[in-house]
């Protein structure tokens, strides 16, 4: 068997954002896509940290700490809109959300 | 096989046995408990790569403070969504390996390209704190204001989103 290299932890990284991918696009519950949204995000870090480290430089890593700190951001608003969403129509359930205006 | 291997591979697997734990799961507790998990086991493959810091954000950050927060929003709005837990449509059913398979046809060049890479690491970069942090607060301090920007605004727009509204 190959020793572990790069392309194992890509490989991993592909697999990873596969499977958010897969949440995003085939569940119903908009919770499930935003966890979806957060595999997705921690895919692209572990690709980032797996270059920095075999490249030898630190900017993956310091692109990462900022997509942590962005990923931060995010799930609150998100979160936040879903409360809203829920407490206007009682549901989260994305395919009973068709109307823009209501 | 060395004793690395074997940890990446434990690592490795894990994880995704969690990711598909994630997108299965009928719960959404369960699914997000599972997703805190796979934090962790993502935050072993940062300690495998050197990237000591990151491994302890992933924990305190993620796993800590997003995944809570997920997990108390899921309870607080208490649904009952047994029965279509996922798109059992024809759009949903083939647009997602669809989606995949695009995926990874765009990203095979790269996958390609990066043997170059794996051959020679001549000098590895080791992500302690302060190998990570200098260049932060260094060359790229305007993006740190930025994020702090960012993290404001959001703060802010929580407030407004999270009001209560006014009855007429």
């Amino acid at each position: 068997m190959m020793h572990v290299g790069l392309i194992h932890y890509l490989a991993v990284s592909g697999a990873l954002f596969a499977l958010g991918l897969a949440c995003i696009v085939l569940r119903r519950n908009a919770l499930l896509v935003f966890m979806g949204l957060e595999m997705n995000l921690n895919a692209a870090n572990l690709a980032l940290v797996a270059f920095s480290r075999y490249g030898g430089h630190a900017e993956g890593q310091v692109l990462a700490t900022f997509i942590i700190a962005i990923a931060a951001a995010e799930v609150a608003i998100g979160l936040a809109i879903i409360v809203a969403l829920f407490r206007q129509r009682s549901t989260v359930v994305t395919d009973l959300l068709r109307s823009l205006k209501g | 096989m060395t004793a690395y291997d074997a940890i990446f591979w434990f690592f490795s697997l894990a994880l995704l046995l969690c990711g598909v734990l994630v997108l299965i799961s009928r719960d959404a507790i369960a699914s997000g408990l599972y997703l805190v998990l796979s934090f962790f086991f993502l935050a072993g493959l940062y300690v495998l790569l050197q990237a000591f810091f990151l491994a302890l954000i992933q924990v305190l950050v993620y796993a800590g403070a997003i995944m809570v927060l997920f997990l108390f929003v899921v309870m607080l709005l208490d649904f009952r969504e047994s029965r279509h837990w996922w798109h059992g449509n024809l759009l949903g059913l083939v647009g997602a390996p669809l989606a995949v398979a695009a995926l990874a046809v765009a990203l095979l060049p790269v996958l390609k390209r990066s043997g170059a890479l794996a051959a020679a690491p001549e000098q590895w970069f080791e992500g302690t704190l302060e190998n990570v942090m200098t260049p932060v607060f260094t060359r790229y301090l305007l993006p740190v204001e930025i994020t702090a920007l960012i993290l404001l605004a959001a703060t802010i727009g929580v407030v407004v989103l999270g009001r209560k509204e006014k009855q007429p």
